[in-house]
């Protein structure tokens, strides 16, 4: 015991002083299994692919750590702190499940090293809780589903059921929605949060929704339960007399082509479709296509952009974990998503958000982008965050 | 909350399709403690095992292929676990049972991920059970009616055979007193065996019905696995007409509970169960008197 603790100790001096400075070692922090293992690779492979396609852009050479969170967050905390102590990264990234990210919160702020958020979506994470070495590449649940209400309401649409699992994700994407949704003048006419992850059959509460009055149902489902969903609101036949609306993450393209037909005509907002039309994405699509096989998913796009944020602060000139952190919050660029950049009051990403529609097409379903909804920043949510500094 | 008829029927059927699932396997469960006083936690892992070889066949020969050959190629797993570990586990106590099993559990859902990916499978609803059917008022789709229809020719089909035939008869005996029953010159081991076999089929056969109402995904073994547990709980340890009626007890308190009780649906098949445990311990229809 005492022995490997000082061969760690003499790892961790020499990793130190041979590092240069222009050596960054990253710890990708990411769920390689259980339940968001899917979306745990998806986002390594993004990473990597972002390292790929623009790393020849900086001076800096690049060293990548993996670790497992298996999604428990005392698990994950656990490998933070020996990426933090013992493996001696400049940088975290990663990061799929809210659980953990707020286990690992206080470590990561405490020990000052930067940590680029590439999925967890929790309000708080930039909002009560926010950190100076906390940057969010993905997107938070507000900003996903705010621009929706207006929207919705603007295409006619005044009286909504809205369904979404009882966690804090769902809660927080579903209140956003109806909080602009009801200031334009719609009426949520139904509510049901049923059981995160116990819940397969949702036919009693389809049959719940169809009997409300609603014009159209909204709700926020994701991975299994997004597939379950989708089949069994089309099984049901509601799709022609009661619109699905939803977050994006409804019908993502990860498994868009698991839920079929059932999904053609679902309406949804997200910050990435494959299918937005730029020049970055174009290069995207067809990197990821080339290594991977298929059209990359907005989980693919977040680690695409947070290799490219950490590229970006490179190229400002950042070097060691304190000047990351600061470079990071001024990181802005042009990417697949469009224009992004980071809010420096909450260090939350400012994106524009897409509402689209799945059709069918010769090459299976695809996204047909209905509208590009303007970027806005979160409200900062009692962050309180001294501004940045250089 | 609504008065109108065909609300309350399609609720109704709802519940029926969720018993009747949670019956396919629960039945096979049940039977398996009940003859062999073993307790097989990886019994929902076979069911997701199920729905993946159902997924696999469907996309080579089509739904009623994968519909046939699923349970075959489940209960094949079945004869190698029996063979690999069950056998020897007969006399070993229920607590390094539960061990072996519950571990079994997580080897298999790492199988699945290996062989199937991460990623959540589909199939669709065949040609034939596409679309609803209107009936009493409502319009229900008709791939749920079949499996209530599913459900209700397998119990009889059960029933029939565990009460009408040489062979119920033998598994009667068997978990009324295996001692006695191999004194009278039954293979108990060998019934063990046809009967564990036909479990994993089952529990095939309802990974197979679940897969196109549902996803296809490495968890849910698990998923499915507490309910099932609680249904023959509920319903007594080792019999039919327990396994029917817990099952229609979850259906029911499930489906009903989110309509009308949103709030407490999640607690309130808990607290029943715990009601069951504290006023009936053995079951509503224990197999042993």
């Amino acid at each position: 015991m005492k022995t490997t603790t000082l061969a760690a100790i003499g790892l961790a001096t020499t990793i130190a002083t041979t590092a240069t400075a222009e050596d960054i070692k990253i710890g990708l922090l990411l769920p390689y299994s259980g339940v968001y293992a899917a979306l745990g690779n998806e986002i390594d492979a993004g990473f990597a692919l972002g390292l790929e396609q623009f790393g020849g852009e900086t001076d800096a050479t690049f060293e990548i750590v993996r670790e497992d969170t298996e999604v428990k967050p005392p698990v994950a905390l656990g490998k933070a702190k020996k990426l933090i102590l013992q493996e001696n990264v400049d940088v975290i990234a990663g990061i799929v499940s809210s659980g953990v990210l707020g286990a690992i919160r206080d470590m990561v702020h405490g020990a000052g090293v930067p940590l680029i958020v590439a999925n967890a979506g929790n309000d708080e994470a930039t909002g009560a809780d926010c950190s100076p070495f906390i940057t969010r590449m993905s997107f938070s649940n507000g900003q996903v589903n705010r621009p929706m209400g207006t929207w919705m309401y603007e295409q006619g649409v005044r009286k909504v059921y809205t369904l979404a699992p009882d966690y804090a994700a769902g809660r927080q994407m579903i209140e956003a929605f109806e909080a602009t949704f009801t200031a334009a003048g719609g009426e949520i006419v139904g509510q049901d949060f049923t059981p995160f992850q116990k819940t397969q059959d949702f036919g009693p509460y389809l049959t719940q929704a169809k009997s409300s009055g609603a014009d159209a149902v909204y709700v926020f489902y994701a991975g299994g339960e997004a597939i379950s969903f989708v089949k069994q609101y089309d099984s049901f036949g509601l799709k022609a007399e009661l619109p699905l609306y939803g977050s994006g993450f409804l019908t993502s393209s990860l498994y868009v082509n698991a839920q079929g037909p059932a999904a053609e005509g679902v309406i949804a907002a997200s910050h990435y479709v494959p299918t937005i039309e730029n020049d970055a994405n174009a290069v995207f699509v067809d990197g990821f296509t080339a290594k991977i096989g298929r059209a990359p998913s907005e989980f693919a796009v977040q680690g695409y952009d947070a290799a490219r944020a950490l590229i970006e602060a490179t190229k400002a000139g950042a070097t060691d974990r304190a000047s990351l952190a600061t470079a990071l919050r001024q990181v802005t660029f042009d990417g697949p998503r469009g224009t992004l950049s980071i809010d420096p009051a909450t260090n939350n990403i400012v994106q524009p958000i897409y509402t689209y529609e799945t059709v069918a097409s010769a090459d299976g379903l695809t996204q047909k982008i209905l509208a590009q909804l303007p970027s806005e920043a979160d409200p900062a949510n009692g962050c309180v965050m001294d501004p940045v500094s250089n | 909350m609504t008065t109108d008829l065909g609300f309350w029927t399609l609720q109704a059927l709802n519940a029926l399709q969720l018993s009747m699932l949670l019956f396919l396997l629960s039945v096979g469960l049940t039977v398996i403690f009940g003859l062999m006083h073993f307790v097989n936690l990886a019994h929902g892992a076979l069911y997701a095992l199920g729905a993946y070889f159902a997924a696999s066949f469907a996309a080579i020969w089509g739904y009623w292929a994968a519909f046939l050959l699923a349970p075959v190629a489940v209960a094949g797993v079945g004869v190698l676990l029996y063979s690999g570990f069950i056998q020897r586990m007969r006399k070993s106590g229920p607590m390094a049972q539960v061990l072996v099993t519950f571990g079994l559990i997580f080897v298999l859902l790492d199988l699945t991920r290996i062989v199937w990916g991460d990623l959540p499978l589909a199939i669709e609803v065949p040609a034939m059970l596409g679309g609803r059917l209107a009936f009493l008022g409502v319009e229900y789709p008709t791939y749920r009616l079949f499996i209530i229809v599913l459900g209700l020719v397998v119990l009889a089909g059960l029933a029939f055979v565990l009460g009408r035939t040489q062979i119920g008869a033998m598994i009667r005996a068997g978990v009324d007193n295996d001692e006695m029953a191999a004194c009278l010159g039954i293979n108990v081991e060998r019934l063990f065996f046809c009967v564990f076999c036909v479990g994993c089929a089952l529990a095939g056969l309802a990974g197979a019905v679940a897969a196109p109402l549902l996803s296809v995904s490495p968890d849910m073994g698990l998923q499915i696995l507490i309910p099932t547990l609680i249904v023959i709980v509920i319903g007594g340890l080792g019999s039919l007409k327990g396994a029917v009626a817990g099952s229609l007890i979850y259906g029911f308190v499930q489906t009903f509970g989110a309509v009308l009780a949103p709030q407490l649906s999640s607690v309130l098949i808990y607290a029943l169960l715990a009601a069951v445990l504290v006023i009936k311990p053995v079951g509503l229809f224990p197999a042993k008197g």
